[in-house]
């Protein structure tokens, strides 16, 4: 079967970004950028379905700048087959990524779908769901396991009090958590074959998708700073600072 | 303006986030109602008609909704839904997963884990692991929100007298079904809700010397949280984890035990009232968080604290 996955560029996770002093939003200009870690994941998993021999093609996809070409490339160093870069310099909302995938997913026709379950910069945690409402299909979120069974996919999901297991009809939409599975490294040689892997650009407007959004950032501000604390001696002194002084126990 | 409120429950009762919800919903003003989606949730829709501020429950008894499953809660929440201002649910496994759902099918954004109400149109939320604060503005006629437990104080469970009316549509979308459970089970408070939480991290070299926390928790009637770095070497299950992907907790009081205080741990617990680190690495960026830092052996420390506690 067909496995298509969404990637997504953001900051690197080890980044400690800055407001603007505008307001107008975090700086991103000379910050390292990086594949979403939830998305290295789901490339992760796909791959390993493609090596167990229920996949037969990956098709990875990104939305968002010229650049995002980077995370393609290494997606397909990790195994993916081709790629397709929707290319957007504006910045989408989840809504918006979603219906760019559904038209991605109408083309390609994937059996399953993963995305990672949220990425670290805008903390969304929407558009694997609203891509599975949008094309109707079952969606497996925060998933931890995955098996493919026929036409159904028995998905295993992280949950506030523990773990449950879902059944969906395929095609469906997984999205990763972080225990779904050890992302690999690229390997040099790997890195170099997949210059050569096909890699096609599409617009929101080849693809006849609209991106108008009823949302709109107003601002962006640094969170408020926690004054300096103390460094205490000894265990004696931390309690009776927290019974004398913070009141807490 | 009518603001229509999505339950989180096990189907015997209602889980205390939704009283934070109700209380975003009460800053944002208008009726709120309550929609309790289950299976023989009886007495959830009654708990929700106690909650004060709450003017009407709507009680969906269906056997399509027992486990909450989004394929066929979320067709319900839209139907239902056409008529409101603004739909809220809890940022919980549950809120995420039914929520942006709901939103797509209405064809409008969602706005993600808010932390508080500047008006009814304007909210802000947490972006970059809580490194920047967002004010976002909807102009969609059905403002879709998760809100974030610990950015609302809960409003009264009890005070309350709403009616409860049974809501008859099912929709069951047969694309799903629900396979098996497994919940930790504990006796500790709730790690969301607990008042102290204490958390271990890599430093606690083993699952066996959390052993260590379990008894400083229970003297102090506290939660026991911990890293994803504790998480992933198999020392606590992974409902434990304090964090950007795991729970946010805003306690009176977190202990932070051999955790040197990454970016995405410190995204779960920063806006804590006191925070105390026990590190044996006096740079670990823990402390610069910390209101009370103690530079020691956490296995000395610990038993130490316990007793003095």
């Amino acid at each position: 079967m067909k496995v298509l996955v969404a990637v997504k560029r953001v900051v690197d996770y080890n980044v400690k970004v800055r407001v603007k002093a505008d307001n107008s939003g975090v700086d991103l200009a000379n910050v390292k950028m990086s594949m979403n870690p939830f998305c290295e994941i789901a490339v992760e998993e796909a791959v390993r379905l493609k090596e167990k021999g229920v996949a037969t093609e990956i098709v990875v996809v990104s939305i968002g700048p010229t650049t995002a070409q980077e995370q393609l490339r290494t997606a397909l160093a990790l195994g993916a087959d081709r790629a397709i870069l929707v290319e957007s310099a504006e910045d989408l909302t989840s809504l918006a990524v979603a219906k760019l995938l559904k038209a991605v997913v109408d083309k390609e026709q994937p059996q399953l779908v993963i995305l990672g379950k949220q990425a670290i910069d805008s903390d969304n945690n929407q558009t694997g769901q609203m891509l599975a409402a949008l094309s109707g299909y079952g969606q497996g979120t925060f998933a931890s396991k995955v098996e493919v069974s026929g036409d159904k996919v028995a998905v295993t999901r992280e949950i506030d009090g523990g773990a449950q297991t879902v059944s969906l009809k395929l095609p469906a939409i997984v999205t990763t958590d972080l225990r779904l599975n050890e992302p690999r490294y690229a390997s040099l040689p790997n890195i170099m074959k997949a210059k050569k892997k096909p890699l096609e650009v599409l617009t929101p407007d080849a693809l006849g998708v609209s991106t108008a959004s009823t949302n709109k950032t107003v601002k962006v501000e640094a969170p408020a700073a926690r004054s300096a604390g103390i460094k205490v001696k000894s265990v004696a002194e931390l309690v009776e600072k927290l019974k004398n002084e913070a009141k807490v126990i | 303006m009518t603001i229509l409120v999505i339950a989180e429950h096990d189907n015997k009762a209602l889980a205390p986030a939704t009283l934070n919800t109700v209380a975003a919903a009460a800053k944002i003003g208008g009726d709120i109602h309550v929609l309790v989606a289950g299976q023989g949730a009886g007495a959830v829709a009654e708990a929700a008609a106690k909650i004060a501020g709450v003017s009407k429950v709507l009680n969906a008894d269906n056997a399509a909704y027992a486990h909450q499953l989004p394929e066929n809660v979320a067709p319900l929440a839209v139907e239902l839904g056409k008529g409101y201002s603004h739909i809220l649910a809890a940022a919980t496994s549950n809120g995420k997963n039914i929520l942006p759902r709901v939103a797509a099918a209405l064809d409008v954004d969602q706005i993600s884990e808010i932390i508080s109400v500047v008006s009814a149109d304007t909210f802000t939320r947490p972006i970059y692991a809580g490194n920047a604060i967002a004010t976002v503005q909807s102009t969609a006629a059905i403002k879709v929100i998760t809100v974030r437990a610990t950015g609302f104080d809960p409003v009264a469970a009890e005070g309350g007298s709403a009616a409860i009316e049974a809501v008859g549509a099912a929709h069951d979308a047969g694309i799903s079904s629900f396979v098996n459970e497994e919940l930790a089970k504990s006796d500790r408070p709730e790690l969301t809700a607990a008042k102290i939480v204490v958390s271990g991290g890599r430093g606690m070299q083993n699952g066996d010397n959390f052993k260590h926390l379990y008894a400083l928790a229970d003297k102090l009637g506290a939660a026991v949280g911990a890293s994803r770095a504790a998480v992933d070497a198999g020392f606590v299950p992974n409902d434990m984890q304090v964090g950007q992907t795991g729970k946010i907790v805003a306690p009176q009081l977190y202990i932070a035990v051999g955790i040197s205080g990454a970016i995405q741990h410190l995204a779960g617990m920063k806006d804590s009232k006191v925070i105390v680190a026990i590190n044996k690495d006096e740079e670990a960026p823990i402390f610069q968080v910390a209101d009370y830092g103690l530079v020691a052996d956490l296995f000395e420390a610990v038993p130490e604290l316990e007793k003095l506690v």
